[in-house]
């Protein structure tokens, strides 16, 4: 075996797996039209939270990951979730097991805000 | 009325730069990075200027002292806006080091590092370490209080001051007060004192003559530059009411990494610039975060600043026009002068 070879068969294994457990998932997500408890996300970029107001079911776990070159947070204004400073590409994630409405803020720039509606 | 005040502005802005930079060399010696204001006081009125002109042996004449504000440092930063912040508060200080006259000592006013880590303090104190002037004064910066509400910043630049690192003193003859206005923000508010150092300011001031030179130092600006970006802050109304009755008050403030000014009845407000990257001009970028800009075109970037904004409906009138090449300040992206403005109040 070449080395050559070798290179695509360590590359293609993991594809593979990769592809069945693709199959494997994406089936249920059609017969749901329900956002997918696991995949709620918010960026932070530009000093912003996008999107701004994010709706997901109860059991959702939402994922915040921070674009900017310059350190974030994001704290509920009621103390519910609070994470640490978010440096560049850093992620905090939250599974909201109560429907409400969340507001959070950034506590080092608080003009920033947002809020997770769960249903 | 209007001409008449703004003649008196005028003046009073005279009077800020008979120090013999004119206006347009004093934007120029403005380097973008590795810079800070020398404040001579004379008389009991600051006199500002860029400190990468040179000094003349005749520049101090008359004046009591003179100090340097530099202002967030972000040791720990390395995105490319300025991969080396470390190496520009050097240039800094090695300017503050070479000036012909030492100044009484360096207030730094926040932002000292990017994620308030020990390793960053660690370093910003190896650089400060190299300063020749015997005292350095410190306000904390929203980023130096990331992690432990700014226990570790308190331990290291807070000793002897009261609550979140707020403190006073007296130089020669001038009063000299650092506020906090980084602590305990609220959602969807600006900067913030807060009751209890509100209250300590009062007493503070409370039976000091008039006549006394008032220097407040804060790291966000203590008044309302850009409430979209947080560019102010919510109860710095309230601060000044205090500080109303005297006759000369400077208000020095850092966070928005370029120079501006306004001069309203006898306070001269005045931001500083960065030693580690530029920031954009109010509205001028999608958000306030760090400007990518060509190293050689960075100096032009810290001119450009021109404020067009209405606050409360009343019009932040700009008292004087960029200076720069291209002329018109109207894209708000022209290149020239900090902008001066005056807040009229009704």
């Amino acid at each position: 075996m070449t080395s050559s070879n070798m290179w695509v068969a360590g590359v293609a294994m993991p594809v593979l797996i990769g592809m069945l457990l693709l199959f494997a998932v994406s089936p249920s997500v059609k017969a749901n039209d329900q956002p997918s408890a696991a995949n709620a996300a918010v960026k932070i970029d530009n000093f912003v939270f996008g999107p701004q107001t994010i709706t997901v079911p109860v059991g959702a776990t939402v994922t915040w990951t921070n674009a900017d070159d310059i350190p974030h947070t994001s704290v509920s204004t009621e103390g519910v979730f609070k994470s640490k400073v978010l440096d560049t590409d850093e992620k905090f994630s939250y599974t909201f097991t109560k429907a409400g409405t969340y507001p959070y803020y950034c506590t080092i720039h608080p003009k920033m805000t947002g809020k997770v509606v769960v249903q | 009325m209007a001409d008449k005040k703004h003649d008196l502005i005028d003046q009073k802005l005279q009077d800020l730069n008979n120090d013999g930079v004119d206006r347009r060399g004093f934007l120029k010696c403005m380097a973008w990075a590795g810079t800070g204001l020398v404040w001579t006081m004379s008389g009991g009125i600051p006199v500002s200027r860029a400190f990468a002109k040179g000094y003349g042996k005749d520049d101090r004449k008359g004046a009591d002292f003179s100090f340097v504000q530099i202002s967030d440092s972000h040791i720990g930063f390395n995105k490319p806006a300025n991969p080396d912040v470390t190496a520009t508060l050097q240039t800094a200080i090695n300017k503050i080091n070479t000036m012909a006259h030492a100044p009484d000592f360096i207030i730094h006013t926040g932002d000292l590092s990017q994620l308030s880590k020990p390793s960053e303090f660690d370093t910003l104190d190896q650089v400060l370490k190299g300063a020749s002037a015997k005292q350095i004064l410190f306000v904390p910066g929203e980023h130096d209080m990331l992690t432990d509400n700014g226990e570790q910043y308190l331990q290291r630049y807070g000793k002897g001051t009261k609550g979140t690192g707020w403190s006073s003193f007296d130089h020669k003859g001038v009063h000299f007060v650092g506020l906090v206005n980084v602590a305990n923000l609220k959602a969807g508010g600006m900067g913030s004192l807060g009751n209890e150092q509100l209250e300590w300011l009062e007493n503070d001031l409370k039976g000091r003559p008039a006549s006394t030179p008032i220097v407040l130092f804060a790291h966000i600006p203590l008044w309302t530059i850009y409430p979209d970006w947080g560019w102010g802050t919510d109860d710095s109304e309230q601060a000044l009411s205090y500080v109303k009755r005297f006759g000369s008050v400077t208000v020095l403030n850092g966070h928005i990494h370029q120079i501006m000014q306004k001069v309203e009845g006898k306070v001269s407000f005045h931001t500083a610039m960065s030693t580690a990257f530029p920031q954009p001009a109010p509205g001028s970028a999608p958000s306030a975060g760090p400007m990518k800009v060509p190293a050689d075109q960075l100096q032009r970037v810290l001119g450009i600043t021109d404020v067009n904004y209405l606050v409360s409906g009343r019009s932040l009138a700009v008292v004087d026009s960029p200076l720069g090449d291209s002329g018109s300040s109207a894209s708000g992206n022209a290149g020239g002068a900090p902008a001066v403005v005056d807040l009229i109040h009704g």
